[in-house]
């Protein structure tokens, strides 16, 4: 692999000037962004505000219509961002594997067994005999707290077992940054902590993430930094104590959060 | 009465076989040629839908009979001569196609989005998402109405008589024309074709029962 020359590069991840529309509605606008090996990063912005459109650009689930987007230094979606060739198939598949990414709706496999979910991966993309497949979907699951419902079916767990399992099947794939696109938001209020932590303990061991959340208290503690995005552009980056400080001069920050705060406190 | 139709039954048997050969083949034909144009439906390009979509209208919306005499006396004038066995199967497999089509958008497409996404997510190509993903899935939406229309082709097969083709009905129409005895051979007939088609309906709701893995 290319890790010697990727980790002198500064940005594991670099979004440059990345702009979508559907139709005549902008829904990102020039959005540019960095996050550095071993970062947590958190967008946070009311809803519409292109939050969960940009992360879903960076696997390319979407597609963006000019901009760049690099993965240790690779063009994602494309051959060339000039040129705007789309990857092969083939290609933009191995290019998704190098990310992982946990979903609102969760999204397992119901036919599979949390295992099995695990596995799939493992076995026909990294190419993994199903014994070590087998191993290392004990090993996540066993570190999500599931290590017992290894060969349960979706349905037969909770909302926040569910989620683990999201979890695992992501991180499970060695990625080299997990996106997180609002991963509590239909979860019930008492499973939320269950997920968050499984979070947090990835974070501490290094794992990149980039996640959007609605949970402020969780972005305030676990992220490096905050990007604040408002009508598809990015309004504000910084630490979190400094977003999220209520005398912050950004006037569109300034009235989101006093109305998170309304609605959520 | 019993002693002639006993002394027909080699030749019955005959057309017997006739009838599952060619419920076989359109069975068969059908299944790989509408899986194939029911996925390029969901999936495909927009000018490959169009393609499946006019295909399946025009093909569902015209009588059998009048598709299998088209096939048979109709494609001669633009240079296909088929032997009249292989105009019938021709016919046949077209008409089932148009269905297995449908069959294949309605099951396939009711797989959730997200699980398409979540199986890019973690680096499947198309033909993995949908082995290991969706196929899956929709399998047991795509069983009922499947196994319907298997049951279909095996009592449309008996069309294939009226281009000449000694399959059971039209073997029975013979014994019939040397014994007189209608009623009973009529009736004989029936009972293979219902045997044929509830053995089917039994295996699929065995199979259905196999695969009614629980959902979401």
């Amino acid at each position: 692999m290319m890790s010697d020359a990727s980790n002198a590069r500064p940005a594991l991840l670099e979004v440059r000037d990345v702009s979508k529309a559907f139709g005549a509605v902008a829904v990102l606008r020039s959005v540019s962004l960095e996050v550095t090996r071993g970062e947590v990063v958190t967008v946070i912005g009311p809803s519409g505000s292109g939050k969960t459109t940009l992360l879903r650009c960076v696997n390319f689930l979407e597609s963006y219509d000019s901009g760049s987007i690099r993965i240790d230094g690779r063009e994602v979606g494309y051959r060339d961002a000039a040129t705007r060739q789309r990857r092969s198939e083939r290609d933009l598949a191995s290019m998704r594997a190098e990310t992982g990414m946990v979903f609102q709706g969760f999204n397992l496999f119901p036919h599979l067994t949390a295992a099995g979910n695990i596995m799939l991966g493992l076995t026909k993309v990294r190419g993994k005999s199903a014994a070590e497949a087998r191993s290392i979907a004990e090993h996540w699951l066993g570190r999500v707290g599931l290590a017992h419902k290894a060969d349960s079916l979706p349905a037969e767990l909770s909302g926040g077992q569910q989620q683990r399992v999201g979890i695992a099947r992501a991180v499970a794939m060695e990625p080299k940054i997990l996106l997180l696109d609002e991963i509590t938001s239909a979860l019930d209020p008492e499973l939320v902590g269950e997920v968050l932590a499984v979070v947090r303990s990835l974070a501490e061991d290094g794992m990149t993430m980039l996640m959007v959340t609605h949970e402020m208290a969780f972005a305030r503690d676990a992220s490096s930094r905050i990007v604040f995005m408002a009508d598809g552009g990015v309004s504000a980056v910084g630490p979190p104590k400094e977003i999220l400080a209520a005398e912050t001069t950004n006037e569109r920050l300034r009235s989101f959060l006093a109305r998170f705060r309304a609605s959520h406190f | 009465m019993l002693s002639q139709i006993l002394y027909a039954v080699p030749f019955l048997a005959q057309g017997f076989a006739i009838t599952l050969w060619v419920s076989l083949l359109v069975v068969v034909l059908s299944l790989i040629a509408g899986v194939l144009l029911g996925v390029g439906l969901v999936y495909g390009p927009a000018p490959l839908r169009w393609a499946v979509r006019i295909f399946s209208d025009t093909i569902r919306g015209i009588p059998i009979l009048v598709l299998m005499f088209f096939v048979y006396y109709g494609m001669p004038a633009v240079g296909l001569h088929l032997q009249s066995f292989w105009a019938a199967v021709l016919a046949l497999t077209l008409f089932k196609t148009a269905q297995v089509v449908e069959y294949v958008r309605g099951a396939v497409g009711s797989i959730p989005k997200g699980q398409s996404e979540a199986a890019m997510a973690i680096g499947l190509t198309f033909r993995q998402r949908l082995t290991y993903v969706i196929f899956p899935q929709a399998f047991r939406r795509f069983l009922p109405p499947w196994i319907n229309g298997v049951t279909d082709a095996v009592k449309g097969s008996a069309l294939v008589s009226l281009l000449g083709i000694t399959d059971l009905m039209q073997a029975i129409n013979q014994v019939i024309g040397r014994t007189y005895e209608a009623m009973p051979l009529y009736i004989l007939g029936a009972l293979v074709y219902f045997a044929v088609n509830y053995a089917l309906s039994l295996a699929s709701r065995r199979l259905e029962r196999r695969f009614s893995f629980i959902r979401e």
